[in-house]
């Protein structure tokens, strides 16, 4: 982090320098790091308190997947017996929870993707705009990444109200489109595409802001040096700009999965806290099983499945910024 | 940086040929509207909050100010207690950031700053736990917080916190604290402080900015929290964000005052972001791309 960040707004960061080479850091921070004992101690607390938030209740969450664990384990009134695969084997022969995986994995995918090309777009779009136009687009777009979900959330369900929400409004105005009263939530695949916007409008800003900051250091001889061999703006995109941006890309795609993978607040809210059967995605059913037919073995096993389905993409995000350490 | 980029912020100053002027009319007029699109969302609460209600309610509103006043906000703060939920809000977000600053602080030191056997594991570690989705967490914790009789306790929902904003605080400390050079700690142990001295003198005010600028995110992260807020405490201790859920009554929508009450919510969160954001935004790429 360098003095110049604190400078003036509309900016991005300016390019790092190379780190210095980490080997010979390692003899030398060895011999000050005095007995062994020193960054274990600093370490304890923060240790300590993750073992009992997080890591005790995921321990649990695994257990609980493989126990009867209903409203009468919870009030004590019977112990909690290990069931096996039971609840994997329910889970996973229900019909509807494969419809929910693959809603879930189309409503992740569309939002990545649409949030990465839209980011991208808006990204090279900021290149090549004045500088005022520059600035107010950063304004509203640090304004929208700063909304609260929930109140995001809650002008997005006003923006799209059937009576009185402006954007039926508007489309009205289409000649010969007449949407008043039209319930974008009445059926599912409307719904979820509203609430897909609504989670694209949050997550390009970060989308933005990154890839322009990594934008700069695309040197610009390189882009001259491909133009002068006959490359056309696409191809310099292609060849020149794409491969220099690749880890940012890279790691913006995979933390875009993790989060709208995790949608939640946006479609309990959007459904007034009771999602439709056609509006469940993993974690609103997760939830739904366990909180609302009280059965907290099957909401955990599905939590379960779920965080297995993302560890693929967690390792691949994992060796991104484990290499990003290893520089450092 | 790119020549483009270049020539756009430095038009203002030295007006140049009216040749690449022209082509960027047609990139401005794009520009102007993404700017359009993206902010309307925002536009349209602030707009719906200061319109009197009666304008709101109408299937084909104007799309302009249609007169200015205050009485949604009144409403807002009449339909149910504001100020409790914000105070709770409060307590739990700065508790939070208070322990996880301290906290995260010494563990950030550790792991940038020793080398020692099992580094490496407790980094990925804390990559790791970032990654569950909260959600998945909320039947364990429900039932922990219950066993712990924390159930619907302010200091039950302090410690939930933590399993996000930890993790986060360290992380994110560690990326400021490697980007302070090391020579400067030795020179200061050379001319004789002690190690703890070297960093209270040397380290720690060049870290305050990024610490500042964690410490405010992390207090926008526990601030915006719903899901857990939602859960772990009952009516009469809701926080800030379950307090929006007031307006939807069985009755319908009051989406006027709603407005109103996602814009006394929004613009203070907001312009906090605005603050910190570009430091924020620096440090979580640091070193994504290798100069």
């Amino acid at each position: 982090m360098s003095a110049a960040d604190t400078t003036t707004p509309a900016k991005v960061p300016p390019p790092r320098q190379a780190p210095p080479p980490a080997v010979a850091e390692a003899p030398r921070a060895k011999r000050t790091s005095g007995a062994a004992a020193a960054p274990w101690a600093l370490l304890a607390p923060c240790l300590l308190i993750l073992a009992l938030v997080l890591g005790y209740p995921l321990a649990r969450l695994v257990t609980l997947s493989f126990q009867k664990f209903g409203q009468s384990q919870l009030w004590g009134f019977q112990p909690a017996e290990s069931v096996g695969f039971d609840n994997f084997a329910h889970v996973l022969s229900d019909s509807e929870f494969w419809a929910v995986v693959v809603r879930t994995v189309l409503f992740a995918g569309g939002a990545v993707v649409f949030t990465m090309v839209v980011g991208m777009l808006i990204a090279l779009l900021l290149q090549r705009v004045s500088g005022w136009v520059k600035t107010l687009i950063n304004i509203v777009l640090v304004a929208s990444w700063g909304m609260p979900i929930i109140v995001a959330t809650t002008v997005f369900k006003w923006l799209f109200d059937s009576d009185y929400g402006v954007f039926n409004a508007l489309l009205s105005k289409l000649p010969g489109v007449d949407m008043i009263g039209h319930n974008w939530f009445a059926s599912g695949t409307q719904g979820l595409s509203v609430i897909m916007l609504l989670v694209v409008w949050g997550a390009v800003p970060f989308v933005v802001i990154t890839l322009s900051a990594g934008l700069t250091q695309v040197p610009a001889e390189l882009e001259e040096a491909a133009r002068l061999d006959g490359a056309g703006a696409w191809g310099v995109f292609r060849h020149v700009t794409l491969p220099i941006l690749k880890p940012i890309i890279v790691m913006l795609t995979t933390l875009s999965v993790i989060w709208d993978m995790g949608v939640f607040p946006q479609v309990f809210v959007m459904r007034g806290g009771h999602p439709e059967a056609e509006f469940q995605l993993l974690t609103t059913y997760s939830y739904d099983r366990a909180f609302v037919v009280n059965d907290y073995a099957q909401g955990s096993a599905i939590a379960v499945l779920t965080v297995l389905l993302l560890l693929g993409v967690v390792a691949v995000y994992m060796r991104q910024m484990l290499q990003i350490g290893e520089v450092e | 940086m790119s020549a483009v980029a270049t020539s756009g912020r430095t038009s203002a100053a030295g007006r140049k040929s009216s040749g690449p002027r022209k082509s960027k009319l047609g990139w401005n007029v794009l520009g102007l509207l993404v700017f359009a699109i993206a902010g309307f969302p925002v536009y349209w609460m602030l707009n719906t909050a200061i319109k009197p209600s009666k304008d709101a309610i109408d299937s084909d509103p104007s799309l302009f100010p249609t007169g200015f006043t205050l009485d949604n906000f009144r409403r807002a703060l009449d339909i149910a207690d504001f100020w409790g939920p914000v105070g709770r809000s409060l307590i739990v977000s700065l508790s939070v950031v208070v322990i996880g600053i301290v906290v995260g602080m010494l563990a950030a030191l550790a792991i940038s700053r020793f080398a020692f056997r099992g580094r490496k594991a407790v980094i990925v570690g804390i990559l790791a736990v970032q990654m569950v989705p909260l959600v998945a967490m909320i039947i364990p914790i429900f039932l922990l917080l219950n066993d712990l009789g924390q159930y619907d306790k302010l200091s039950g929902l302090i410690i939930t916190y933590l399993t996000f904003i930890l993790p986060f605080t360290v992380w994110t400390l560690r990326g400021f604290i490697v980007n302070i050079p090391k020579e400067l700690e030795e020179a200061a142990m050379v001319d004789g402080c002690s190690r703890t001295g070297a960093f209270i003198r040397v380290v720690f005010p060049l870290l305050a900015p990024g610490m500042v600028a964690t410490s405010v995110y992390a207090f926008i992260q526990a601030w915006n929290e719903y899901l857990y807020a939602l859960m772990l405490l009952s009516q009469q201790n809701q926080t800030a964000t379950v307090w929006l859920g007031n307006f939807t009554t069985k009755h319908g929508t009051e989406y006027a005052p709603m407005m109103a009450g996602s814009t006394m919510m929004a613009v203070p969160i907001v312009v906090l972001f605005l603050l910190v954001q570009r430091k924020m935004a620096a440090g979580l790429t640091a070193g994504a791309v290798k100069g």
